[in-house]
């Protein structure tokens, strides 16, 4: 549970520094115009959906951080067997680091409203994760082969756990990106998309981030 | 209504949101069933809690039965009742506290207290609630399949809850299971839309210390609820993979009715961990919102500000950060390493010292305040009786010594009925009494609603009051009936009867308030915009109910704190928050000149 | 005014139920006497707060009610007074915490010279093992738990040759000697408790807990599950009984070492063969039972059950109540197999003769039986087969009558409640659910219909 609490307690102290920062030397009942600068009123310069989408990051964080402390302590116990993970993998790394790549590289065209190289951007971007995601069922695949079920072994059934709600999360970040996507091949001038192509890269890279702590995780414990 | 020009510049003040931007619906079943406005998510939120309540009361009902007159319903057989008693504990904590205090107070109050149009994403904040409702329905399906629900205990402890032995351990745990993370989901959409909300939606002037603490309460305990709901969903997939495909995260090898199991190595402390990690933060997403909005009925009711608004921001704050170190304390006979003992049993004490705080705070501002004894401030003071009793109860268990012999027995059960189901269902009562009002227009009767609160308050102290002594007798919780035993006196059952007859009381005495409710919304009093003459913003709204958009044309700016009760020199005893500096008298409404505001970003406010 | 009136009632009301309520800890029985004070500690330190702050409440909810002329005093915050409201309550936490982490520190540290007991559970009922001569347990598994081996001892592992094993809820300890009680799970969750100890701790399967107590008073006491273990958690019971040295050591020595007990003999059918012609008066030639003469049907039944049995009845665990006539027949015949032996050779004679089914007898409706026998199937199956593990004989195809009888005088502690008898209580519990005899009735005729 370190690890988790570490985390959290991160995530926490950011939350009640944030909160208690506007809330010191303020005399709440001494009335007042409104305030001049916006900034001071505690609210983030930013539209709210990106608000919402690091609240969400935030959630998910706690989601697989909790994850890999249940890992560490499940691996404490005697019947552990270190999994040996499929070389696809590493190759799949690859693939997912190109897409995040091809999203920061269409977030950029975006921001110079250059829509053709947005619409390949974004093409290029999902047919990388579609790829990770068939890379990843490919090693899904391999460990079946390999007579690696889910109830084998701990280590394996926590491959598979890993593995599915990371690409799950994948998955809902391919829906945004599929609107998205559709609007640009519609023809939707690049100012309509800017603020969704800029989530969509944000969440590629936590994204990104998130699989390459659990792979190092996993390396880390693997024979 | 002039035009308004979208500014490009990501900070944009909420006054710009113009009223167009909302999606007004034409139809009836876009008004009231597909809604996206807040406040009818907020009462379909309400309307669905209430109901799985009833159901839920109905259970501790049938529990107390058996408790009070043991052997002598022969429908009721040791399966059931611990069936009963998981069910009543999982749906009262989830899906009715959980969600009535998020979904339902944090969805009507959030937009109208800050000053909002309506939730940031009000498309998400519709599909939070039916996820909610399939989650519900689900729980409720398991009624009605093989085996029954689940009866593993609330707290759905691998291995019993996925073998044999316990009722329930094949649909029933599966269900509870999918229907947790379905409701995880679900409250996920909203939680995300509260906090934003909270965040960027507020007025202009609406600055966080001049939130309402009905609004820090819900903040907070909505952040928690993100923050440690993953830990529950997280072992609800491990659990339903250990029940369905045979893993071992949780289970260990071991022997169920002389069969030898599959399982190996798998660690059933490590899911106690997992849920307590969530457990407790939950019991502070229950408590926090009641602790917000008992302080707004406080303050509004003695006509006095809340004391010590700094201190009381800064309590919450800091609970809310310790909840999440103090889990273990649940967990002090688990047989967990035991010198995790010393590092809980000091934060948990620690904690209360902000609680405390709160308590004292609530107190001070009946002090030399001028006290209203309305139906919601009889609710607010019983809660903070209750409270009291309760908070100081968890002294005893939170202390790892004095847990040892407590743990496991009725002290507990009467410990966290008295602090996390006895005093926010007492707020929840009050707060429906104070805001009923802005919901419908009109007022719940009065003369029910004083019975409704003697009879809730008192039957429910004597109903838990003693309970703790059953407790240091040494009773056990979770017993389908006591039996046998050397030391445990008759008149121990004599006791067990009187809490029953209280609790059916109780219990019964709840369709006076349902009727209440019903009677009222065609019959009550009209109770015209404010009728508590209090401050907040949910009481300046143009329309009564309000409607979607909340605010008609403009949105108000705010000049002064939630709590400006008999300022000196004021002449009413109230100043609504969004009166301007200057003026005396509170109801002259007149849109304040662009001048007012300062300096304005440029291409931010067009008129 | 009458809610302040109240406020103060409930105030002196809790304080006055506190005094003169009967229902407190039972007198304390071991050395943890510093628990006990802390509890004393917390109380006072709470109790002060509770009424402090509640008078405080109801006075000013009368003093500052509102009135024609009243008008509250503004004061936003006052940070003295709020400062020192949290030094005093930090100083109240403390005077609880500190003596709180004293004792704990005690209760984790198990002094040297402790003596081990292991109490192992199941569903649903404990069982303990001790060390034997060499004063070390042998090791221990779950994949040698079988109904030979139901503690689940390696059998390869030389210091668990001398284990004592305790198959019975009962635990007997010696007075004024520390103990280790270590816990050990076979299946789920349970916990081991004595109320008057004040300790307890969790069994979980896979691992093993403890706690350490010395006993101080010479008694029988209850001990209980209070983990929530399934559908009979509630009848999760077990008695330890404190006793003198030599008492203790007499106890102790009754029974087997795990090496006796595997060394026991299974019952020689031929030998028990001449022993049964006792029986064949009343429970006939095929074991099949008579019901005219009250004498249940035996051919099928589990050899193990039919053994505890007949030892009930010889040592007047069983057939010793007035009320219980065709018991009191028993006992004596029961008293002419002269030892274990000869107990287990007529036994081991029982199981060679053939299992006819007996009719079903019993007037009820099997519809309306299925329902409360969920309860039953949770030990003796859902096919009503029995199993051992659970300590559960067969039902089905057995005496029917027989079951009625039985269930009956279990609920009335006809059955079960002496207390030589180990495993009747929980049966007992189990049959008190049955709230009338046309519900025994019901159930006895669903047992009738499984197949």
């Amino acid at each position: 549970m370190t690890t988790s609490l570490l985390v959290l307690a991160a995530i926490m102290a950011v939350v009640v520094w944030w909160l208690l920062r506007p809330t010191l030397n303020v005399k709440p009942w001494v009335e007042q115009r409104p305030i001049k600068n916006v900034d001071a009123e505690g609210t983030l310069p930013l539209p709210p959906v990106k608000v919402g989408l690091g609240v969400f990051l935030a959630v998910a964080t706690s989601l697989f951080a909790l994850l890999i402390s249940a890992y560490h302590m499940r691996m404490m116990a005697a019947d552990w067997t270190h999994l040996a993970l499929p070389r696809v993998l590493w190759l799949n790394t690859g693939v997912l680091i190109l897409s995040g790549v091809a999203m920061q590289w269409t977030r950029a065209a975006a921001q110079r409203e250059q829509i053709d190289s947005v619409r390949i951007g974004l093409i290029a971007a999902g047919v990388f994760t579609v790829s990770f995601l068939a890379g990843q069922l490919w090693a899904w695949q391999q460990l079946n082969a390999a007579g690696y079920f889910v109830k084998t072994d701990p280590a394996t059934a926590f491959f598979y756990l890993l593995t599915a709600l990371h690409g799950l999360h994948l998955l809902g970040g391919m829906y945004v990106w599929g609107r998205t996507t559709a609007r640009v091949l519609r023809g939707v001038e690049v100012g309509k998309v800017r603020l969704s192509v800029e989530l969509c890269t944000v969440y590629w890279h936590y994204l990104l981030l998130v699989w390459l702590v659990l792979f190092a995780v996993l390396l880390h414990t693997h024979s | 209504m002039s035009s308004v020009a979208f500014d490009e510049s990501p900070h944009v003040p909420p006054a710009e949101v113009p009223e167009v931007e909302l999606y007004h619906p034409k139809t009836f079943i876009g008004r009231y069933i597909w809604s996206q406005d807040a406040k009818v998510i907020a009462v379909q939120y309400a309307i669905t809690a209430i109901s799985v309540g009833v159901v839920a009361l109905v259970l501790s009902g049938l529990m107390r039965l058996q408790l009070g007159f043991p052997h002598t319903f022969s429908f009721i057989t040791p399966a059931n009742y611990l069936q009963f008693v998981t069910m009543h504990g999982m749906i009262m904590v989830i899906y009715l506290l959980t969600a009535l205090f998020l979904g339902g107070f944090g969805n009507y109050l959030i937009p109208l207290m800050v000053g909002a149009r309506d939730m940031v994403f009000p498309y998400v904040n519709m599909v939070s609630y039916w996820v909610y409702l399939f989650a519900v329905l689900l729980l409720m399906a398991s009624f009605f399949v093989p085996g029954g629900p689940t009866g593993a205990g609330w707290t759905l402890y691998p291995p019993q809850a996925i073998l044999g032995g316990t009722p329930g351990a094949n649909w029933g745990i599966i269900l509870m299971l999918v229907s947790l993370a379905f409701f995880i989901i679900g409250f996920t959409m909203g939680g995300l839309n509260y906090v934003v909300t909270v965040l960027q939606a507020r007025t202009r002037g609406m600055t966080m210390m001049r939130l309402p603490l009905t609004v820090w309460g819900i903040l907070m305990a909505t952040i928690l609820a993100l923050l440690a709901f993953p830990a529950l969903f997280v072992s609800a997939i491990m659990m339903i993979l250990d029940q369905a495909l045979g893993t071992s995260f949780f289970m260990p090898a071991l022997v169920s009715k002389g069969q030898h199991l599959a399982y190996n190595g798998g660690s059933p402390i490590l899911f106690q961990h997992l849920f307590w990690f969530f457990g407790h933060p939950e019991v502070y997403i229950v408590a926090l919102p009641a602790f917000g909005i008992v302080s707004d009925l406080i303050s509004v009711n003695a006509r006095r500000n809340i004391f010590g608004y700094r201190m009381m921001v800064w309590a919450i704050l800091a609970i809310g950060g310790l909840s999440f170190m103090v889990w273990a304390h649940h967990m002090y006979v688990s047989g967990m390493n035991p010198y995790f003992g010393f590092f809980f049993a000091t934060t948990t004490l620690v904690i209360a010292i902000p609680t405390a705080l709160k308590v004292y705070n609530w107190v001070l501002t009946l002090w030399r305040g001028d006290i209203h004894l309305t139906v919601p401030m009889l609710f607010a003071i019983g809660f903070v009786f209750t409270f009291i009793n309760g908070g100081l109860t968890g002294l005893f268990l939170g202390n790892v010594p004095v847990d040892i012999p407590l743990s496991g027995t009725m002290f507990v059960v009467a410990h966290f009925h008295m602090v996390m189901a006895v005093s926010p269902i007492l707020v929840v009562f009050g707060a429906i009494y104070h805001w009923y009002p802005k919901v419908t227009g009109r007022m719940l009767n009065d003369t029910l609603g004083k019975f409704h609160f003697w009879v809730t308050f008192l039957g429910t102290y004597a109903i838990y009051y003693p309970m703790h002594y059953l407790g240091f007798l040494g009773v056990p919780r979770r017993y389908f009936a006591m039996g046998n035993t050397v030391f445990i006196p008759p008149s121990a059952q004599s006791l067990n009867v009187a809490i029953t007859i209280a609790a059916l009381i109780v219990g019964a005495i709840q369709v006076v308030f349902l009727y209440n409710l019903i009677w009222s919304y065609f019959k009550g009093k009209p109770s015209g915009p404010n009728p508590w003459r209090a401050t907040t913003l949910e009481w300046q709204t143009p329309h009564t109910p309000p409607k979607h958009g909340n605010f008609g044309p403009t949105l108000p700016v705010v000049y002064r704190w939630a709590y400006d009760y008999s300022v000196p020199g004021a002449a009413e005893d109230f100043i609504p928050q969004d009166q301007p500096p200057g003026r005396k008298a509170p109801g002259l409404e007149e849109a304040p000149d662009a001048s007012e505001l300062g300096p304005q970003k440029p291409g931010a406010l067009v008129t | 005014m009458v809610l302040a009136i109240v406020l103060v009632l409930l105030v002196v009301g809790s304080i006055v139920f506190h005094f003169m309520s009967p229902w407190y800890f039972t007198p304390i029985a071991s050395n943890w006497g510093t628990i006990d004070d802390t509890v004393t500690i917390t109380f006072w330190v709470t109790g002060i707060v509770f009424v402090a702050v509640n008078l405080f409440m109801a006075y000013c909810v009368m003093r500052y009610r509102h009135g024609k002329a009243s008008r509250a005093h503004y004061e936003p915050e006052n940070k003295k007074l709020e400062g020192a409201l949290v030094l005093l309550t930090t100083v109240g936490i403390a005077a609880m915490l500190t003596p709180g982490l004293f004792a704990w520190a005690k209760f984790i540290a198990v002094p040297k010279d402790a003596a081990v007991v292991e109490v192992v559970a199941r569903q649903w009922y404990f069982n303990y093992r001790f060390p034997g001569e060499d004063g070390v347990l042998g090791t221990v598994d779950a994949r040698y738990v079988s109904d030979e081996n139901p503690f689940g001892v390696n059998p390869d592992d030389p210091k668990g040759q001398d284990d004592i094993l305790v198959s019975s809820p009962q635990l007997h300890l010696p007075v004024g000697k520390p103990v280790k009680v270590e816990l050990r799970s076979i299946d789920v969750l349970h916990d081991f408790t004595v109320p008057q100890f004040r300790s307890k701790m969790n069994m979980v399967p896979g691992l093993v807990t403890y706690f350490w107590l010395t006993p101080t008073r010479i008694g029988t006491f209850d001990a209980f599950c209070e983990q929530l273990c399934g559908i009979a958690h509630f009848a999760m019971r077990g008695k330890v009984i404190v006793e003198d040295e030599r008492a203790f050591q007499a106890w102790l020595r009754s029974y087997p070492t795990f090496a006796q007990s595997r060394a026991q003999a299974p019952g020689d059918a031929a030998a028990g063969k001449p022993l049964y012609a006792v029986c064949t008066a009343c429970h006939g030639l095929q074991a099949e039972g008579n019901p005219a003469l009250h004498a249940p049907k035996l051919s099928g039944q589990g050899d193990w059950y039919l053994r505890r049995q007949l030892k009930n009845f010889k040592n007047g665990a069983r057939g010793k109540d007035v009320k219980d006539v065709f018991g009191q027949m028993m006992a004596p015949l029961a008293a002419t197999l002269v030892d274990d032996a000869a107990i287990a050779n007529v036994v081991a004679y029982i199981k060679t003769l053939a299992d006819i089914p007996s009719p079903a007898t019993v007037n009820g409706n099997a519809k309306n039986g299925q329902y409360p026998y969920v309860t039953c199937a949770a030990c003796h199956g859902a096919n009503g087969r029995g199993v051992q593990a659970m300590n559960a004989p067969r039902l089905k195809d057995m005496s029917d009558w027989y079951l009625v009888t039985q269930l009956k005088d279990f609920k009335n502690g006809i059955r079960g409640a002496h207390p030589a008898d180990m495993y009747g209580p929980q049966m007992a519990a189990m049959a008190a659910i049955l709230v009338d005899d046309r519900e025994t009735n019901d159930v006895v005729a669903y047992i009738d219909t499984l197949r």
